[in-house]
């Protein structure tokens, strides 16, 4: 089985590619990169003025299976993740049950074998049940092929516990990855604490939530030399805090979704619920702070945190609705939009983001496109619009806060593994 | 001027003309409320729901009576005895509840933006009795009419209210109807007890009781909820009582003509004691005379003419 693009602007940050050439792709690898490419294929796909890059990798989505696959399946989320551009995602552990044993660890392996259409690697617990007391079964965790450890939504309080989960990690030179919320200071809040929430009398929760937990994380993680990544950076001062811990050479990481670089808490004033998300949407002045570390690589990854929630969860008063969003579908064309189109980053730095940089996080070998590789390719219109509809999405839930706004950035053909897993139609 | 509105949710999106629309209609039925027989027809066959989740007894009473004496068909429903403990949410019951013809739903909720959803979800009237800590627009309606009834007009005044105002929809609503009308509006509570960047509203924040209450025309005070102190906010209530009652004192601090109101119900010998509530400055039963009138007002303009 033979496919051949052609013609396609091939923007590939880890090889600073950027030119058209032909790709020719064989057992589900790919065989050659040139200028012209003849012969006989398959499968043949005209990228003429389309935009080719590495499949974009996730390495935050929520996907549900197991406990609520009345919000999303594997199946549903891997659909949502072709359409989105992903080849790659990364599933949070906060299921149920989270998994914290190799056997859901495996289970989420034969679930995407059998059901997925894109490639899923699991994220395990830092502890057992997430409950913030013992450590979960690390290394045969990983041996199962956990690809990081997280008890995403529940930040480890327990700062002894967080010293001993960092040094353990580092025999299994995996990352951990931390969502910072000193949950005493936001307790109950459902909103950025600030103006707005003042004005519409909503329990805030502060920035200092996110600043005092990222500090006691960067200690501990310069303390144990290991590898920590913090999850959804919010906060002008979060990214400041990272910028000078990445300066005196402490190993972390960082990324930020894309509704986080987009919208502020004004947007909450209208009481849609899509704009409840955990860490809240920030003010005008972290947004900036935002993209200026993203321009200058303090922050490394651009990841959803897809969060499905169903309609009737969402269509709620506020406080008691769900936090979160779908993210998948809609990351490239909001990339595009805010970051690129802005000049916030060139394409090039946009890709690295969403492809080698978290590949280079995880530690896997996915994320380029060189002679060799496996065959995962995102191929895209960079200036072709389309309309975000609440009837559009392939994921099982359409929680988004992006519902009628116009994004560029169609992707038009998904490839996991030399296979065409998405064409726009 | 005609009063296009749907609904009635906040002050903070209401002209000054439109509040002054609204005060003007309440002038006609404040009269009304005078009559031997205290009636109009103006709301025959419509019926209005007062939705109620959360316990309250003056303000749904003061709606209540407001229906009843423009002749609307009146249906209480409050949590206690609701649907909504097994599982149902608030728009499934809303929609229950117009499934049934009903015309308008006055609803208290601790959600902000509760009545909100509904007005955006349901074609009916809904009118905000109260949504968390964000607006209560009919209380600062028929403190705004007190206070033109007294003093003349808003315009120029000093106004300080005095207590929670983080948890305080009354003190929203009345900062934004207040402003707008022209008055000066200073807010004063132990800082545990003043939202993040309020001056942002555009008010003065003051901790100290003596500075706040410095020639100001109207004391509003604000209740406080005894839990507060459970809650890290305040140390005890007796500390709240000796920095933030209202004594006679203090009160010798402001205009010599200065009103005391009070949303109520009042905590007496808390916020101010009984004394000062009984006394002649004190314009509290006004208030919830003036309440029926204005809260008539609002379900006239919404529904009079439809």
């Amino acid at each position: 089985m033979s496919l051949l693009i052609r013609n396609g602007r091939l923007i590939d940050p880890a090889t600073n590619h950027d030119a058209v050439v032909d790709i020719l792709v064989e057992g589900g690898m790919i065989k050659k990169i040139a200028p012209k490419i003849n012969g006989s294929c398959d499968e043949l796909i005209d990228a003429t003025n389309k935009v080719v890059v590495p499949g974009l990798i996730d390495m935050h989505t929520h996907l549900r299976e197991p406990g609520r696959e009345d919000e999303e399946t594997i199946q549903s989320g891997t659909r949502a993740a072709a359409k989105g551009g992903f080849t790659t995602i990364c599933c949070m552990p906060n299921t149920d049950p989270p998994i914290d044993d190799p056997s859901l660890v495996e289970f989420i392996y034969q679930e995407a074998e059998k059901e997925g259409l894109v490639e899923v690697l699991p994220i395990a617990t830092i502890s057992k049940a997430r409950g913030g007391k013992d450590l979960s079964p690390m290394g045969r965790l990983k041996k199962a092929g956990a690809v990081a450890f997280s008890d995403d939504g529940d930040w480890v309080a327990d700062s002894h516990l967080m010293r001993r989960a960092l040094e353990y990690v580092k025999m299994l030179t995996l990352p951990l990855i931390s969502h910072c919320e000193d949950r005493r200071l936001s307790q109950d809040g459902v909103m950025n604490e600030g103006y707005i929430s003042t004005v519409l009398g909503l329990k805030g929760m502060p920035k200092e939530a996110e600043e005092v937990a990222l500090l006691r994380d960067l200690a501990l993680c310069k303390m144990t030399e290991s590898l920590l990544h913090v999850a959804h950076l919010s906060t002008a001062n979060g990214v400041e805090l990272i910028r000078k811990a990445k300066v005196s050479r402490v190993r972390v990481t960082t990324e930020v979704t894309p509704h986080h670089f987009t919208l502020t808490d004004r947007e909450v004033k209208s009481f849609d619920t899509n704009t409840k998300v955990n860490p809240p949407l920030r003010g005008k002045r972290d947004v900036e702070a935002l993209k200026e570390g993203l321009k200058d690589g303090t922050i490394d990854v651009i990841a959803t945190d897809h969060a499905p929630h169903l309609a009737e969860e969402k269509e709620n008063e506020y406080n008691a609705a769900p936090f979160g969003v779908v993210g998948l579908e809609t990351a490239l064309g909001l990339v595009i939009k805010e970051l690129v189109q802005t000049r916030t980053l060139t394409l090039m730095e946009a890709i690295a983001k969403l492809t080698i940089n978290p590949a280079r996080v995880l530690r896997i070998n996915r994320g380029l496109v060189k002679e060799g590789a496996r065959a995962n390719l995102t191929i895209f219109d960079l200036e072709k619009k389309w309309l975000v509809t609440e009837d559009g999405f392939f994921s099982k839930s359409n929680n988004s806060p992006f519902l009628g706004w116009e994004l560029p950035g169609k992707v038009e053909w998904t490839i996991v593994g030399g296979k065409v897993v998405y064409q726009d139609d | 001027m005609v009063f296009k509105r749907k609904d009635l949710l906040g002050m903070e999106d209401l002209s000054k003309e439109e509040i002054l629309f609204i005060l003007k209609t309440a002038e006609s039925f404040r009269e009304v409320l005078e009559r031997p027989i205290r009636k109009v027809p103006t709301l025959r066959g419509k019926t209005v729901v007062n939705l109620f989740f959360e316990p309250s007894t003056r303000t749904r009473m003061s709606f209540e009576l407001a229906e009843k004496r423009l002749n609307a068909d009146v249906l209480n429903f409050s949590s206690s005895n609701s649907s909504v403990i097994k599982g149902e949410t608030l728009l499934d019951t809303a929609r229950n509840i117009l499934a049934m013809k009903v015309d308008c739903l006055v609803l208290r909720h601790p959600t902000p933006g509760a009545p909100h959803l509904l007005a955006k979800k349901l074609p009916v009237s809904v009118i905000n009795a109260g949504d968390g800590a964000h607006e209560h627009p009919t209380q600062a309606l028929l403190d705004l009419y007190t206070i033109r009834e007294r003093k003349g007009g808003v315009e120029g005044l000093k106004i300080v209210i005095i207590g929670d105002i983080a948890h305080s929809r009354v003190a929203r609503s009345n900062i934004w109807a207040l402003q707008k009308l022209g008055a000066e509006v200073r807010v004063c509570a132990p800082p545990t007890l003043i939202p993040p960047l309020i001056e942002k509203m555009g008010v003065k924040v003051f901790y100290s009781q003596e500075d706040a209450l410095k020639e100001v025309d109207i004391v509003m005070m604000l209740r406080i909820q005894k839990e507060r102190q459970n809650t890290g906010l305040l140390p005890s209530l007796s500390e709240y009582i000796e920095l933030f009652s209202l004594t006679e004192e203090r009160l010798g601090l402001a205009k010599d003509d200065a009103l005391i109101m009070h949303p109520g119900p009042v905590n007496r010998g808390i916020e101010l004691p009984a004394k000062l509530a009984d006394g002649k400055r004190s314009v509290i039963l006004n208030q919830v005379t003036n309440g029926v009138a204005v809260r008539m007002a609002v379900l006239y303009l919404l529904l009079g003419k439809s």
